[in-house]
């Protein structure tokens, strides 16, 4: 018994300077260049900050190119919070019907829901119905997009959890007279609170890091979103290092916080398929 | 069971229908009316089905997005002779394979460490995770200076132990490979969460009775825990391969598909494409990119998914 301790604490403290070397070490470079002088900060050294300048980078990123960056976390936020409440309200529905109803066509609507899973987007003919839409550019038509490509993801996920809901709680509403809108408004989406959750933060993450979606979809500086102005900040800053990964650790707290604070559920989105397969 | 249910099911319906008038017959006899899926079918067709199937045909064409000439297999012919292309399409193979072992590897023996009794494993489970969840391009920013060949912090470190300091992102012979990396960093945390749930989905019992009988850690591992998850297996090598052939962010934040063109892939290709305004060429990109994903995909995941576990 004493000897497996041993053996716990032995493996445990060397797994532990392994991965602060490999995982730490990076995230406190990022931090440690975010409070330098941009002089310092060029020679991305990995040392101490001879001059704190935390607040002051915290302050000119946020200001820095007419604010840009402030620009693009409301956009992001705006596109975050739209694509996914919209992907939500639609898979759900989709997720619910297709776990419940018996139809010839559920194969045919499962081959889809996997195909858009796995097919990678055409990204020029998808530019070609925006621009007809007359969408392309347009913060509308980026959400549009970003809930399109949410869709199977979630969809797989509400048929999931639909499955395990027992059917008797259905006809037990219906004969108490609910209509098929009220039945899944006031029976089941309740029952789906865990999963709506999962799928809110797993999307909200995805869509908030996405880089592709908006370099294709989302020209233009007014419509800008962070990830965008990360890259293009990168390209152009290179005299203000110090700036860059402030900008680069502004953009990593929303998804630190969702990690805080809904652990649970982004494993439990994450390894759905895991056991299943 | 479900026929019960079914049963049930229609007399409900009966009794309600015969409450109400005749004309609402239809209506009621569904409590999951088929109007649900309108919303999602309708963006699905218009922003993911339609330009997929239009795809096909624009690939086919040279292409100015307002009009199109239709030239054959022009753009099919041309990326496949120039190497500048079709380089782009083995660097994704190599890429997407890379990346999908070292994660298959690496994932499931972190999460075999991660399931055994050591000290401090919630925070390493966190910090092999949370990687997964920050924005690739700040990862890539970020090894992009620590990569640095002059300034970087690893090769400052490889410096004072004597050992070469290579050129990560600007070594044409290493570049893609330094990416790969960065990715297998990145992402392995999916891998090892998913596989710590198929570890921990085995029963108790298997790994009591084998130990009982004699095995020792190797044949467990062997003999139970490696045959046992093979439904985590086929879900890791599945995700890891599809997002390894689909790469782009990673890739053109660290060196945009350089040096030359040592680390294209067919998604940076097609972003290339589209960039200088060849909209037909750029599409052709992506179709082969689709084809190579289904080909690769459809029999993959149809043996993965049918190899199951005899006990």
């Amino acid at each position: 018994m004493s000897r497996q301790r041993t053996r716990a604490w032995i493996v445990g403290i060397i797994a532990i300077i392994v991965s602060a070397v490999v995982f730490l070490v990076p995230f406190a470079f990022v931090l440690l260049q975010a409070a330098k002088t941009p002089a310092e900060a060029s020679n991305l050294a990995f040392s101490w900050p001879t001059h704190w300048q935390f607040l002051q980078n915290f302050w000119d990123t946020l200001t820095s190119n007419d604010g840009v960056i402030w620009r693009a976390i409301i956009n992001s936020a705006v596109l975050t919070i739209t694509s996914v409440t919209l992907m939500v309200i639609l898979s759900a529905m989709a997720g619910y019907v297709l776990s419940r109803k018996r139809s010839k066509w559920n194969p045919v609507v499962n081959f889809f829901v996997l195909a858009g899973l796995i097919v990678p987007p055409a990204v020029v003919p998808t530019i070609w119905v925006l621009q007809d839409l007359q969408l392309f550019g347009t913060l509308p038509g980026m959400i549009l997009v970003e809930a399109t490509f949410g869709l199977s993801f979630c969809i797989l996920l509400f048929r999931a959890f639909v499955g395990n809901i027992p059917r008797e709680l259905d006809e037990a509403a219906v004969l108490d007279g609910a209509g098929p809108v009220r039945l899944f408004l006031q029976v089941v989406l309740p029952l789906l609170r865990p999963v709506i959750v999962t799928v809110i933060v797993v999307q909200a993450v995805f869509v908030f890091n996405d880089f592709a979606g908006p370099l294709y979809f989302l020209p233009g500086d007014q419509n800008v979103t962070v990830q965008l102005a990360l890259y293009t900040f990168s390209g152009q800053n290179l005299s203000f290092y110090n700036l860059l990964f402030m900008a680069i650790f502004l953009i990593t707290i929303p998804p630190l916080i969702a990690y805080i604070f809904f652990n649970r559920q982004i494993v439990a989105g994450i390894t759905s398929g895991a056991v299943k397969g | 069971m479900s026929t019960a249910g079914t049963t049930a099911a229609i007399q409900a319906a009966d009794i309600i229908t015969e409450a109400h008038p005749p004309t609402k017959r239809r209506f009621i006899k569904s409590f999951y009316p088929t109007w649900f899926f309108i919303p999602a079918v309708a963006l699905y067709v218009v922003f993911f089905a339609l330009p997929t199937f239009s795809s096909f045909y624009f690939s086919l064409t040279r292409w100015s997005l307002f009009d199109s000439t239709f030239i054959g297999f022009e753009n099919y012919a041309q990326f496949f002779s120039d190497p500048q292309l079709y380089t782009s399409f083995i660097h994704t193979l190599i890429y997407a394979v890379i990346t999908s072992g070292a994660k298959v590897i690496i994932g499931f023996f972190l999460a075999l460490l991660l399931t055994s009794p050591i000290v401090g494993r919630g925070y390493l489970r966190a910090v092999i995770f949370f990687p997964v969840l920050i924005s690739t391009i700040g990862v890539g920013i970020m090894f992009k200076s620590l990569l640095d060949p002059f300034h970087g912090m690893v090769n400052a470190v490889l410096g004072f132990f004597g050992l070469p300091q290579p050129g990560w992102f600007t070594d044409p012979n290493l570049a893609l490979y330094s990416i790969a990396g960065v990715d297998i960093w990145k992402g392995v945390g999916i891998a090892t969460l998913i596989f710590m749930a198929g570890i921990v989905a085995i029963p108790a019992e298997y790994f009591e009775a084998a130990r009982i009988d004699g095995a020792g850690g190797w044949k467990i591992l062997r003999q139970i825990t490696v045959p046992l998850t093979r439904g985590a297996t086929a879900t890791v090598i599945i995700l890891s391969l599809i997002g390894g052939l689909r790469s782009f962010d990673i890739i053109w934040v660290t060196t945009g598909g350089g040096p030359g063109f040592t680390s294209d892939v067919l998604a940076s290709v097609i972003y290339k494409q589209y960039q200088a305004g060849f909209f037909g060429l750029s599409t052709a990109g992506n179709v082969v990119l689709f084809l190579l994903v289904t080909v690769i995909m459809v029999p993959l995941s149809a043996f993965l998914n049918r190899k199951q576990v005899e006990l």
